[in-house]
């Protein structure tokens, strides 16, 4: 009995053993990919089951909030960690992801696997892909067109008495803007309306001070009025630029928007902030990223209540970039999974599945296809923006640049600090001293 | 073998048994506390940054600090922080020992009550930090509800004006921690022996003297006490004020320790914010002593 007990009992171990050791092979075949926490996620998730599917490689998820997002991974980044193979990393870091070694050099891959850049749009590959810009040195792939643009009421802007009366008041329809100014018109002509019996606001604008929000904002104006960072002839020289005339009418404006046209309290405000006061029905108009237009188009189905469009043009047309690239991190020892999941990933059928999932593709098959237009109401606007976007510094340094841009602004903007001429001194003198420590000045 | 070692360390004096027994905690706060500080001292006088991985590190000498010092930006956060220290270590210690003299009285419902006042105490700072934005809020926050009620002030936007933002985390900290100040000085107001008072009785002492020259002389120093743990935890306050307002509006309530944060994990300014870090720890250390030898007079007289 003692004997059959004993076999029993090693039979029992081994199998917990061989189970154990099965689960780790399972496990060993799987990847991770790191990304912010949104609706875009979500789509991901449901995309990547494909490659599950065909190639039997589990993909993990790790999902940041916004807020924590560059804090988190370029953390992991800096400290050479291994969590994650893939990283769907913001614009901006493309640069320090170079330089620093923190993502693979996919050129050779790319030669390899037949994946030509051509076949993405020119504007994506350029500030997702290259480093330095516009060089043929690829770390990332395209994987998320994005830029700032606006969704608005577009029951409101229907009803017959409200058209009559902006008509009387501004002297042409009230309708989608052509410009900052049309945009401010209307803004505060809901700025305080009662609607249905309840006060409405102009606009959920980007007003946050913790992470890029304020940033992210003030800039879609900046670029409106024509800004450019620095000489184009003599790179780093910003003086007389980012704070030329126009640039500080930008900023002023971006000023008077949000004193005249945004609810009380919305001075934090960033993209959960804009569509929570779009979604509770308090502004006419809210600021966001394509990213979240899917969702926002989801809850409209007959697409009555919302209208989207393209950041508006002033001195020249032009919008806020957004959007990410998917790299391979130098420090994964997985580097070939990873690599496979990015040659799935370009795949054109794989494209046009992301775009239908409601991830944003950059592959001129998807974009390039003849019902494009008319897959979404505002696939139009999407096109049209992708044209047209800047960024904001790409360099290795863009947080050292981002936090003053950060601070100043919100200054101005929301604390009401000195003007607006001033805060683009300040940025510019921290500026210069971060691209002097840099080697770069 | 075990006999043996029984038999060893019967032979060994006191002092050498209390060695062995702080020597494990000894190792561990060297490891955890003393190297890192010594490390960060290192650094501070370097141009480290830990994010450009085979950057030279160079010996810049006192170049860090001297640039931390010449800064009015870091001056700014420092009066910032002295601002936020003074008023919610006053409002604190005012209502702490206000509440405590108020539940030191025997009544119906004192130990519920009691542990009602404790409970905000016992949340997370970054928690806290959050559901205020949501009470703040000029539209539908109870804060602002409240505040109208009584005045119509119109929508409040504590987190949004350069004006309240300030007072925003020190209504929040206070909120938060005058709890933790009224039980300690609950504990100091029930350590005081009731012969006292009957002996004031005797003395025809009015009620007023009886508080000025028997209940504070002898709550004082738990009071001080409790202001020295607020001091140190409010100097170094982040999560909760990050949370909040984020530092805004601007840099209104920026502290100096979420704008050395920002210079170290964000811009990874390492020597440079090592020398931050040295400068803030050296100022609290030195306030530190200095607030323990006054209170240890006072405790004396």
């Amino acid at each position: 009995m003692e004997y059959y007990m004993k076999n029993k009992f090693i039979i029992l171990i081994s199998s917990l053993v061989f189970a154990l050791f099965s689960s780790t092979s399972a496990k060993s075949e799987s990847i991770t990919l790191g990304w912010a926490a949104w609706d875009p996620a979500n789509a991901l998730v449901e995309l990547s089951k494909g490659f599950t599917a065909e190639t039997g490689i589990d993909v993990n998820f790790e999902f940041v909030p916004w807020p924590n997002f560059a804090d988190r991974m370029l953390n992991e980044l800096n400290n050479q960690g291994k969590t994650f193979d893939l990283l769907i990393g913001d614009s901006q870091w493309i640069g320090g992801g170079a330089v620093y070694g923190h993502y693979v050099k996919l050129n050779d891959f790319f030669d390899q696997e037949g994946i030509s850049m051509d076949d993405f749009s020119d504007a994506t590959v350029y500030a997702y892909s290259t480093w330095p810009k516009g060089t043929p040195n690829y770390y990332a792939l395209p994987a998320m067109g994005d830029a700032l643009a606006w969704a608005y009421r577009k029951d409101w802007f229907d009803r017959p008495e409200l058209q009559s009366e902006f008509q009387a008041k501004h002297g042409y329809d009230l309708g989608v803007p052509k410009s900052w100014d049309e945009l401010y018109d209307m803004c505060t002509f809901f700025q305080g309306r009662e609607i249905d019996g309840q006060v409405r606001y102009g606009a959920a604008i980007n007003t946050e001070r913790g992470s890029e929000g304020i940033t992210m904002g003030v800039t879609a104006a900046m670029y409106a009025w024509g800004m450019q960072y620095e000489n184009p002839d003599k790179p780093y020289e910003m003086e007389g630029y980012f704070n030329a005339p126009h640039v500080v009418e930008a900023v002023e404006f971006y000023k008077k928007m949000y004193e005249d046209c945004t609810p009380p309290g919305h001075s934090d405000a960033y993209m959960g902030a804009n569509l929570d006061a779009y979604k509770s029905e308090t502004v006419a108009f809210q600021m966001n990223w394509y990213a979240f237009w899917p969702g926002v188009s989801k809850e409209d189905a007959d697409g009555r209540v919302t209208g989207f469009f393209a950041n508006p043009c002033q001195e020249t047309c032009a919008a806020t970039l957004g959007g990410q690239g998917l790299s391979v991190v130098s420090y994964s020892d997985k580097k070939d999974l990873a690599l496979e999941y990015m040659k799935w990933f370009a795949k054109p059928d794989v494209q046009a599945k992301w775009w239908s999932l409601g991830g944003y593709s950059c592959h001129k098959d998807v974009l390039g296809a003849s019902d494009f237009v008319d897959s979404a109401v505002y696939a139009q606007g999407f096109l049209d923006s992708m044209g047209i976007v800047k960024d904001f510094w790409q360099e290795p340094t863009f947080v050292e640049l981002m936090l003053p841009m950060q601070e100043h602004i919100h200054d101005y903007v929301v604390n009401g600090k000195g003007t607006a001429k001033a805060a683009l001194d300040n940025i510019i003198e921290e500026w210069v001293e971060v691209f002097e420590a840099d080697g770069k000045l | 073998m075990s006999k043996k070692l029984i038999n060893k360390a019967r032979g060994l004096s006191d002092k050498a048994i209390a060695w062995i027994f702080i020597t494990p905690t000894v190792l561990l706060l060297l490891a955890i506390n003393i190297y890192p500080l010594f490390y960060a001292i290192s650094m501070s006088f370097t141009n480290f940054y830990a994010n450009k991985i085979g950057k030279e590190i160079k010996w810049v000498g006192l170049k860090n600090y001297i640039k931390v010092l010449g800064k009015e930006s870091v001056w700014e956060r420092m009066q910032i922080t002295a601002n936020f220290m003074f008023w919610t270590l006053l409002i604190q210690a005012l209502i702490g020992l206000g509440l405590a003299l108020l539940l030191n009285k025997k009544f119906k419902g004192n130990e519920l009550l009691t542990t009602l006042i404790v409970l905000p105490m016992m949340l997370s700072p970054a928690v806290v930090g959050t559901f205020w934005t949501y009470l703040y809020n000029p539209q539908v926050g109870v804060f602002s509800y409240i505040m109208n009620f009584f005045y119509n002030f119109g929508p409040i936007d504590m987190i949004g004006s350069s004006v309240l933002a300030p007072w925003s985390i020190v209504i929040v900290d206070t909120w938060m921690w005058t709890p933790f100040t009224m039980l300690i000085c609950l504990a100091g107001l029930r350590s005081i022996p009731d012969y006292l008072y009957e002996a004031a009785e005797v003395d025809r002492a009015s009620r007023w003297q009886q508080f000025i020259y028997i209940t504070l002389p002898s709550v004082l120093p738990f009071l001080l006490l409790a202001l020295l743990f607020r001091g140190i935890e409010n100097f170094k306050m982040f999560d909760m004020v990050v949370e909040l307002t984020s530092g805004g509006p601007g840099s209104a309530t920026e502290l100096a320790s979420i704008q050395l944060k920002r210079e170290a994990f964000e811009k990874w300014k390492t020597g440079y914010s090592s020398a931050y870090a040295v400068i803030l720890f050296v100022t609290i250390f030195g306030f530190g002593n200095v607030y323990v030898k006054v209170m240890n007079k006072i405790k004396d007289r």
